[in-house]
């Protein structure tokens, strides 16, 4: 099983030296070359190899920002603090610091508009059934710890959205019964976000965090790479071989999936370009007005939102009413949400992966379930709150109307997960029979 | 059948920014435009002369206005910086915050980030907002920003409006139905609305000078990227055809 690793020969006498002593061009060689991937991928497939393209823009956009960012929240002028001061000083005085900035700002809202298509993509496709669990929670994991790095990243620039965002997310740890208000304290290191805080983000964000984020996409890929990739068709590849044992319905991954991928990061970049020359604040959506205002513990923003990758999961904790004299329930159904994604490789228990072959309840559930997560975006966006009074009138109570809108999706949201269980534990569903080899290949 | 779904949501997501790029919760449109370099220019002289008094631009150094805005650095450092300095130095009033907390109540805001902290064309929109009302200690109030503690700084230029208010509701407060001008200024609401169009230009562009070379870069990246998505294209074509 998984990749099998030929030791390679190479001519040149160096390189045979290193390779004898560490098989470094057997290993690239094996992943590459070696690696053999259904020939049937879709345009689903190419989020994967985008992911990482982000993440590598990153990282290496991320360097130079920290070359000249400064983390301190210390005042360097009335009401501006060095950190603020810092990021327009790139945004103005650095050279092609403003087009740095704009690639890290927008890969950060691209890196989760192609984390969740190849998350749906997994959902679609069964990708996380029986044998790639593991690649599903390291994914999962993956998910989590951009996260994390997201949130931080955005606390940075001590903006004043930054600041009541920080206040915010950090507040819900305050709803843990006993312990709450300490811990809300530990991990400010203050009353309120300040220096301290601001420093242990950065701390969080350029070094901890992306050392997990890479650990955990080398596992993600390495456990991928063990199992194989799946496919549109959900049809195993590796069940039929030619008689070199190279799978039928498999190509090399290298080159014909490097080259289809750099098609697609070419369009993808193209895309990446326009809003980083064009829109580099989308609207308001990847960099919000209130950010432009320097961090103040006394002007509350209007609304104070997180950034739209964000919203689905803020709207279920906005959706979630307080009782029994606590808050937490919204903060774990918000977290629920997330962990009945790891679990979903044995909450669903058909044998059938691909959406293509499964029974009509499924495609309706994750059409549903889809839809549930557009729909808690806009919630948590405050779209809903801005349109209730237009589309109901002045008089309309909107609260009432945005709780019950909110509350159907929440509901649709985690009834996506009973039902599957339910569906396919109990033999409701009828599946389709699933082909022999992969049908179709562009 | 997926594909489409994904056409969709796609197409979607795009709809839902440019949407909300474009609404303005019913505020004019300012019809700003970064490549009107002579508005940039009248906007700066503008600026200088009725805004700097009290706001900075702290992020904004009068060498970078000189360079941008095609001006000669000799005419900026006669016509803009009034108390001397370098011509590197950003745009600092040169009224203390302390006194201007004093004399209005909340010292001036700096306004080097005002165009990006509001709606596209808000500026535009507030200068033109102003109202005399007895009730307010500096005697003015604009109906943008309620009780804003700024007087209207153009009122030689725009003349004094006052509002017109609706009938109030059985319940309700009076509520502003719209501002009528009373005394006529130096300028007819034509040249008017260009004097607010200019200055919130100036101050767009004071709020991202770089927005002048990325878009005027931006095209030639562009026209890169769809060459070289082409070629890939091209090339995964030709390395494809052997996959059957």
């Amino acid at each position: 099983m998984g990749t099998t690793m030929t030791r390679l020969q190479p001519k040149n006498r160096v390189l045979a030296w290193v390779e004898d002593r560490l098989p470094v061009l057997s290993f690239l060689n094996a992943h590459t070359s070696g690696y053999y991937a259904p020939k049937n991928f879709n345009l689903w497939y190419y989020f994967g190899s985008l992911a990482l393209l982000v993440l590598v823009n990153q990282i290496l956009t991320g360097i130079f920002l920290t070359m000249h960012y400064k983390p301190s929240a210390e005042l360097v002028a009335p009401g501006i603090s060095a950190a603020f001061a810092s990021v327009e000083y790139i945004m103005r005085d650095v050279s092609w610091g403003w087009l740095i900035r704009y690639m890290h700002s927008t890969g950060a809202s691209l890196f989760f508009v192609v984390v969740y298509l190849h998350m749906f993509r997994g959902l679609m496709y069964g990708s996380y059934k029986k044998p790639r669990e593991l690649v599903w929670i390291l994914g999962m994991l993956i998910f989590l710890a951009l996260m994390a790095e997201a949130f931080m990243g955005y606390v940075l620039p001590w903006g004043n959205m930054s600041f009541w965002g920080a206040k915010v997310i950090i507040s819900l740890f305050g709803t843990i019964p006993l312990i709450g208000d300490s811990l809300v304290e530990w991990i400010m290191g203050d009353y309120l976000p300040a220096d301290a805080t601001l420093n242990r983000f950065f701390a969080l964000h350029v070094i901890a965090l992306p050392l997990v984020l890479l650990l955990l996409v080398v596992l993600h890929l390495g456990a991928l790479h063990e199992v194989g990739s799946n496919n549109p068709d959900g049809v195993e590849i590796k069940e039929k071989k030619k008689p070199d044992g190279t799978p039928l319905d498999g190509i090399a991954f290298h080159p014909y999936y490097t080259v289809k991928d750099i098609f697609g990061t070419g369009f993808f970049l193209l895309i990446a370009a326009f809003i980083i020359f064009y829109a580099p604040t989308f609207g308001g959506w990847f960099l919000e007005h209130d950010n432009f205002l320097p961090a103040n513990n006394l002007a509350t923003p209007t609304h104070i939102k997180p950034v739209w990758y964000f919203t689905p999961f803020y709207a279920i904790l906005r959706m979630i009413p307080s009782f029994f004299g606590t808050a937490v329930w919204g903060v774990i159904a918000m977290f629920g949400a997330i962990v009945l994604l790891f679990l979903l490789p044995w909450l669903d228990k058909g044998m059938v992966k691909s959406v293509r072959y499964r029974g009509t309840g499924y495609k309706v559930a994750l059409g549903l379930f889809a839809l549930s997560f557009i729909m808690l975006a806009a919630v948590g966006a405050g779209v809903t709150a801005e349109k209730i009074p237009e589309w109901f009138g002045e008089k309309a109570d909107a609260t009432f109307i945005e709780n019950l809108f909110g509350r159907f999706w929440t509901v649709v949201y985690f009834g996506y997960f009973a039902f599957i269980w339910v569906y396919t534990k109990f033999g409701f569903e009828k599946t389709k029979p699933v082909p022999e080899r992969v049908t179709t290949h562009d | 059948m997926f594909r489409k779904i994904a056409a969709l949501l796609v197409a979607g997501l795009i709809g839902v920014g440019v949407a909300h790029a474009s609404e303005e919760g019913g505020l004019e449109p300012a019809n700003i435009r970064l490549d009107d370099v002579a508005s940039m220019q009248r906007g700066a002289r503008l600026f200088f002369n009725y805004c700097s008094g009290c706001h900075s631009l702290r992020f904004l150094r009068y060498s970078r206005i000189a360079e941008d805005l095609k001006l000669d650095p000799k005419d900026v450092e006669q016509n803009f910086m009034f108390a001397g300095g370098k011509i590197g130095d950003p745009v600092i009033s040169h009224m203390p915050p302390e006194d201007g907390a004093k004399w209005f109540g909340k010292a001036p805001p700096d306004l080097s980030l005002e165009a990006r902290s509001k709606p596209e064309g808000w500026i535009y929109n507030y200068l033109k907002s102003f109202y005399v009302d007895p009730s307010r200690p500096l005697g003015w109030n604009n109906t943008l920003f309620p009780n804003v503690s700024m007087p209207n700084a153009l009122w030689e230029l725009q003349g004094i409006q006052t509002a017109v208010s609706k009938p109030a509701a059985e319940g309700h407060d009076a509520s502003i139905e719209k501002l009528e001008l009373h005394t006529p200024g130096r300028q007819n609401a034509e040249e008017f609305d260009r004097t607010a169009r200019d200055i919130a230009t100036f101050l767009q562009y004071a709020g991202e000078p770089a927005a002048l070379q990325r878009e005027s870069m931006g095209v030639w990246v562009l026209l890169y990227l769809a060459l070289f998505t082409l070629l890939a294209y091209l090339l995964k074509h030709e390395f494809w055809k052997d996959v059957h």
